[in-house]
């Protein structure tokens, strides 16, 4: 991959997320009845953050501040080791998908770690909920990650997103199916969507995602949005890239074809947020092990 | 070897029979005495001409054995103001009985074990199991502390008595070893009935049975 | 050549060995034996680096016979790659350690205990590097008994307090065992190869070696603190003071790692199911640890449970490897070799730097429970970022070096998934999940303990006036804080000594089969971590220039919250109740909870405790049934002396009797 290329992706990587975000915010409102904001609210929003001051707790210190940066160094980083619309992302070795899932387990570690830097009840109980639903999401994650593994035989994202989607689902159609659909419900658990939890409520008590930010502000506050959107992105462009067969053709038409399966699962999560409910708190861990053991169920099938 | 040796440790095992038979206090010390002269005379007897060590060494030992700590014992005995008679827990001739079985028992045992030719001969090994046990037999079952102290005496006497098996085989280390835990037992033995006697007012062991505070 | 390295390991351990004596002579208060100690163990650390590096650079093995015999043998001692690459932790963890200690646990502020404590920490050392450079079945005992009572001795170094002299006794009894089970294993290969000499071993019956191995794990497992043998691990490590728990959780417990390594490599080459079973003891280990450290309020138990987390994961590489042996996967093998290698290594590095924060926040606070602690980072900031590197190491996170350790297991792992078949394959995927839960957990876990202790308000009086500690006790953690960034962002530099103790581990892997640098993608990791930092740079540089500096500074908005109290943040029970409550089955926790009830209730206390599984559940309560069953012999305890004389004329004679069959 060329140096070009790369800085391209990376570029994307960036400019991308707030049209997700749209599509999301877009689809809602229309299942809603309503003709919703444009979408591309999300950049207007970006850009009036940043251009806005910020105040700070006399109770926070540099982790505070470290929060929103460490989300979005990471979530660019992890955006280099998964293909978008190119056969090989500008990263790969073996083991990289060890370092996918890590790196964002560092962005977690410092946004939890900025939520109880304000001393604030209600961010300490957001960051409490985070780290134990992202806790039991992480083997869900590895084990539909490990049944690519076994079907691809390689290490890396993007071996494990291979060439032929095709020949994929044809041989091991089921185990797979499996694994997408456990690796959406990890996306789902990972971004803070429903039924996880609710982008759009105003009760600090039920937030999880959403309580984390409350003292941000600025460009700060921006920063923190635009690595929650980066590391939807980049989830999302692993499902789409493992479950959707990209036509073989110009370089063009495959990253169209990229961009349009991304949004039509940005639709897809508008949807799955706007017929379904919050689940209970109690009850997330259950559908996380679920997930897991999807994945599981679908390994065993492979194995057997 | 065997002849001369042979009528001395029936003199040992004999002097064995007195102690434990005794009613005095005093005749018990001069029955260890005994057997302590008998003993270096024995192991002057086996290797006296080998030179003037072994000389000195068997002088040393009667004196020691035979003169030297039966005199400490008997100044102990005379000046504690200690009643001159044995306390045992049984009868005379219940430990007379003891001996007499032990000895038969180290007899025994002793013609099970795999000895050298000229050791098989002598009552070696016999005699000192048997006054090995026969100052346990002591040890077990009299009161006085100084009675103890002659049983403790008796038992270093049996091992001695093996330890001329040895001494070809490791001259120096058996004597000096021996003598040396004969030293410090008695100098031991002494301190502590020196002690005793100075916060009790009889050097009775019974005293010592309280064991919790 | 390879004598000098040897006999530099030697004189490292004889440094070691003598650091603490001088104290003895000198005033009691003055500061001076403190200095002494901590220079004659960094001396020593520099004699046992640089035979480490001679080894690394290629030295041959050599071995040293001392002027002891032992029924008729020579013991000697001898260094190679695997005993050269533990070496450098256990010295340089020692000699950081006698530097804190200079600020930590001066002589002036414990007259009594600090002389014994010096002696005995220097004795620490040099067993435990006696032990590793032993060649001598007799050798190999003696260090491991020296380090024993040594470590009770640093252990009850306050022993001032009941609950240290308890902790020190449940140790004394673990090492007593793990003892007895080494004896008697030593004493099974000498029956099998008629020597006490440890090497020419693998010519011995397989059987035999088995036996010998299990033995020999049961000893190991005891010192290292796997599961469910940890029992002694928390309360030592939480009672010791802090610089001594970084050597027993840096150093001392990997000897345990080192016994097992060594013995895999001497003794005829196990079965498959032994290599898997060791990979799921250690699978076990590891989740169980870091859920019973989520539960934990006083900082150090906390550090010690998870200590107990990465023996598991330092235990699954060595399942794994043998397991690759015994399948013949060589990548494998060296994956998993080389996992649970540096992960010595690393755990050393970042436990060592933990403790050594938290004996910092106990020294500047007086307080050790999580809960009475809180916003530290501003009176703190050396401690707090020294310790934040701590934490995102031992949670495995990039660019750190707990993510090059893991990285080799999880590869090993996956290789082993892909390239072998049935059990070994699904044992692989199982330990993949537990490894990645492992991980979330542990992230959970350090960013509870981090945020609670550093970040927010204070929670008590004490945490309010807590002051920055001294240069002696901030520089071993800075010198740990970079080797943790160091081998995180350059592994490379680790690999001449891997290679090394791989050789030393099985000759035969390194001859034939693929060398560490092509199985082990150091180059991708310098790789990512650079371009972490990059964009970590990068992304801080924007927003250092969008936002006006200096910011105005309010109190936490927290959506409008009128009257916020420190009383109101969340507490690490808090932190940890929804983990704790979904692993209830596994954990047992213990609540006290008043009722609350009606529309005035009394005041109320809430009271959480985690009893440990093994040690409170198990073990006391069976050493109490036994106690109680043994006042029932208590009569033979007369007090008569002529009792005990008859005692053991009774024994003489039945000993007599009984031998008599056996000589005739």
């Amino acid at each position: 991959m060329t140096p070009l290329g790369a800085i391209a992706h990376l570029a994307l990587a960036v400019l991308l997320p707030p049209l997700l975000l749209g599509v999301i915010q877009r689809t809602k409102a229309r299942m809603a009845g309503r003709r919703g904001a444009p979408l591309l609210q999300p950049y207007y929003d970006l850009a009036k953050l940043f251009s806005k001051g910020i105040v700070l707790s006399r109770t926070t210190t540099w982790v505070f501040l470290a929060g929103p940066v460490v989300a979005v160094a990471t979530a660019s980083l992890a955006s280099l080791l998964v293909p978008f619309g190119e056969k090989a992302a500008p990263v790969s070795f073996a083991g990289d998908l060890v370092l996918f899932a890590y790196l964002f387990g560092l962005g977690r570690f410092f946004t939890v770690a900025a939520a109880l830097d304000t001393g604030s009840s209600f961010e300490g109980m957001g960051g409490a909920r985070e780290a134990t639903f992202s806790a039991l999401a992480e083997p869900a994650l590895f084990l539909s990650l490990l049944v690519l593994v076994i079907v691809r035989q390689s290490f890396s994202l993007s071996g494990l997103v291979g060439e032929d989607q095709s020949a994929l689902w044809a041989t091991a159609g089921v185990p797979v199916a499996l694994a997408c659909l456990s690796l959406f419900v990890v996306l789902l658990a990972e971004n803070s969507r429903i039924p996880f939890d609710d982008p759009t409520t105003h009760l600090e008590l039920t937030m999880i995602h959403e309580v984390m930010l409350l003292d941000h502000s600025g460009p700060l506050l921006g920063l923190a949005l635009l690595g929650a959107a980066q590391k939807l992105l980049v989830q999302s462009a692993l499902l789409v890239r493992i479950a959707v067969p990209l036509p073989d053709g110009p370089e063009p038409l495959r990253w169209a074809a990229f961009l349009a399966a991304i949004l039509a699962l940005g639709v897809v999560i508008g949807l799955v947020e706007s017929t379904m409910a919050r689940l209970r708190l109690r009850q997330v861990p259950m559908l996380l092990i679920a997930a897991s053991l999807l994945s599981a169920f679908g390994m065993v099938l492979l194995v057997r | 070897m065997s002849e001369v040796l042979n009528p001395l440790l029936v003199l040992v095992l004999l002097f064995n029979f007195l102690m434990l038979g005794t009613s005095r206090v005093a005749a018990v010390i001069n029955a260890a005495a005994a057997q302590g002269t008998l003993l270096g005379v024995a192991y002057l007897a086996m290797h006296g001409g080998s030179g003037v060590r072994a000389l000195a060494l068997g002088l040393a030992m009667i004196g020691i054995k035979g003169i030297a700590i039966p005199r400490i014992l008997r100044g102990a005995l005379r000046s504690q103001g200690i009643r001159r008679e044995v306390e045992p827990f049984v009868s005379f001739t219940t430990s007379l009985l003891l001996g007499a079985v032990a000895t038969g028992l180290s007899v025994l045992f002793a013609r099970t074990l795999p000895l050298a030719a000229g050791d098989a001969e002598a009552l070696l090994v016999p005699a000192s199991l048997a006054t090995v046990l026969t100052g346990f037999i002591v040890l077990t079952t009299r009161r006085k502390a100084l009675t103890q102290v002659v049983g403790y005496l008796t038992l270093e006497n049996g091992i001695f008595i093996f330890g001329l098996t040895l001494i070809e085989a490791m001259p120096f280390l058996v004597e000096a070893g021996v003598l040396l835990d004969v030293l410090v037992g008695v100098f031991v033995m002494g301190v502590v009935i020196d002690h005793i006697s100075r916060e009790f007012s009889s050097i009775q062991v019974d005293d010592l049975t309280e064991l919790r505070e | 050549m390879a004598i000098v390295s040897a006999a530099l390991a030697v004189a490292a351990i004889a440094l070691a060995a003598v650091s603490g004596l001088p104290g003895l002579w000198l005033a009691r208060e003055r500061p001076a034996p403190d200095r002494l100690a901590a220079s004659l163990l960094g001396l020593g650390a520099i004699c046992a680096a640089s035979a480490a590096l001679l080894v690394a650079a290629g030295a041959p093995d050599a071995t040293l016979a001392l002027p002891w015999r032992v029924l008729g043998e020579r013991v000697t001692v001898g260094l190679d790659g695997l005993s050269a690459f533990f070496l450098l932790p256990i010295f340089g963890i020692a000699s950081l350690g006698s530097l804190y200690a200079v600020g930590d646990f001066p002589a002036a502020a414990h007259p009594r205990n600090a002389r014994r404590l010096r002696v005995a920490f220097g004795l620490l050392a040099s067993g435990v590097g006696l032990v590793v450079i032993a060649r001598h079945a007799f050798a190999f005992l003696a260090g491991w008994e020296l380090m024993a009572l040594a470590c009770f001795f640093s252990i009850t170094a306050e022993d001032e307090r009941e609950e240290v002299r308890r902790a020190g006794f449940v140790y004394l009894a673990c090492t007593r065992a793990s003892t007895l089970a080494l004896t008697g294993a030593f004493v099974l290969l000498h029956s099998a190869s008629h020597s006490f000499a440890l090497d020419g071993l693998a010519q011995i019956d397989p059987a035999t070696g088995r036996a010998v191995f299990g033995l020999a794990l049961v000893g190991f497992a005891l010192k290292a603190g796997a599961m469910p043998l940890h029992l002694w691990l928390p309360g030592a490590h939480a009672m010791a003071p802090s610089h001594v728990s970084a050597l027993l959780s840096g150093v001392m417990i990997k000897v345990g790692i080192y016994g097992i390594l060594r013995m895999a490599s001497l003794l005829p080459p196990l079965a498959a199911g032994d290599g898997a079973g060791i990979l799921a003891l250690g699978a076990v280990s590891a989740v169980a640890g870091v859920a019973f450290a989520l539960g934990q309020h006083p900082l150090k138990r906390l550090l010690a449970y998870h200590s107990i987390e990465n023996i598991g994961i330092i235990l699954m590489g060595v399942g794994l490897a043998l397991l690759g042996r015994s399948l013949g996967n060589r990548e494998v093998e060296l994956l998993g070799i080389a996992s649970a290698l540096l992960h010595v290594w690393n755990h050393a590095l970042f436990k060592a730097l933990l403790f050594f924060g938290a004996g910092s926040v106990i020294h500047a606070t007086g307080e050790g429970e999580l809960d009475r602690l809180g916003g530290l980072a501003h009176r703190m900031p050396a401690t707090a970022l020294l310790f934040g590197v701590g934490a995102v190491a031992i949670c495995g996170l990039p660019p750190l070096n707990g993510f090059v350790s893991e990285l080799l297991l999880y590869l090993g792992l996956l290789h082993t998934l892909v390239e072998q078949g049935g059990a070994p394959r699904m044992l692989a995927g199982a330990a993949v999940v537990a490894l990645a839960l492992v991980g979330g957990l542990a992230a959970a876990c350090f960013v509870k303990a981090f945020g609670v202790v550093f970040l927010g308000e204070p929670r008590s009086a004490a945490a309010a006036r807590a002051h920055e500690s001294p240069r002696s006790m901030l520089a071993p953690m800075a010198v740990l804080a970079l080797l943790c960034v160091a081998i995180g962002v350059a592994p490379q530099i680790a690999a001449p000594s891997l290679e090394a103790a791989v050789r030393s581990f099985d000759p035969g892997l390194a001859a034939a089969g693929p060398g560490l640098r092509e199985v082990a993608p150091f180059d991708s990791i310098s790789l990512g971590a650079a371009l972490l930092l990059g964009a970590l740079a990068a992304a801080a540089a924007v927003a250092a220039r969008r936002v006006r500096w200096p910011a105005p500074r309010d109190a936490t908005w927290s959506c409008g919250y009128a009257e916020p109290s420190p009383r109101m943040q969340v507490t690490a029970s808090s932190f940890a109740d929804t983990l704790v409550g979904i692993l209830r089955w596994l954990l047992w926790p213990e609540v006290d909870a008043a009722r609350v009830a009606g529309p005035f209730p009394e005041p109320a206390r809430l009271d959480t405790r985690l009893p440990d599984p093994v040690l409170d559940r198990v073990a006391l309560p069976v050493a109490r049934r036994l106690a109680e069953a043994s006042t029932r012999l208590r009569w033979v305890q007369q007090g008569h002396l002529h009792a005990y004389v008859l005692y053991i004329l009774i024994a003489v004679v039945v000993a007599l009797l009984t031998t008599r069959g056996d000589l005739g």
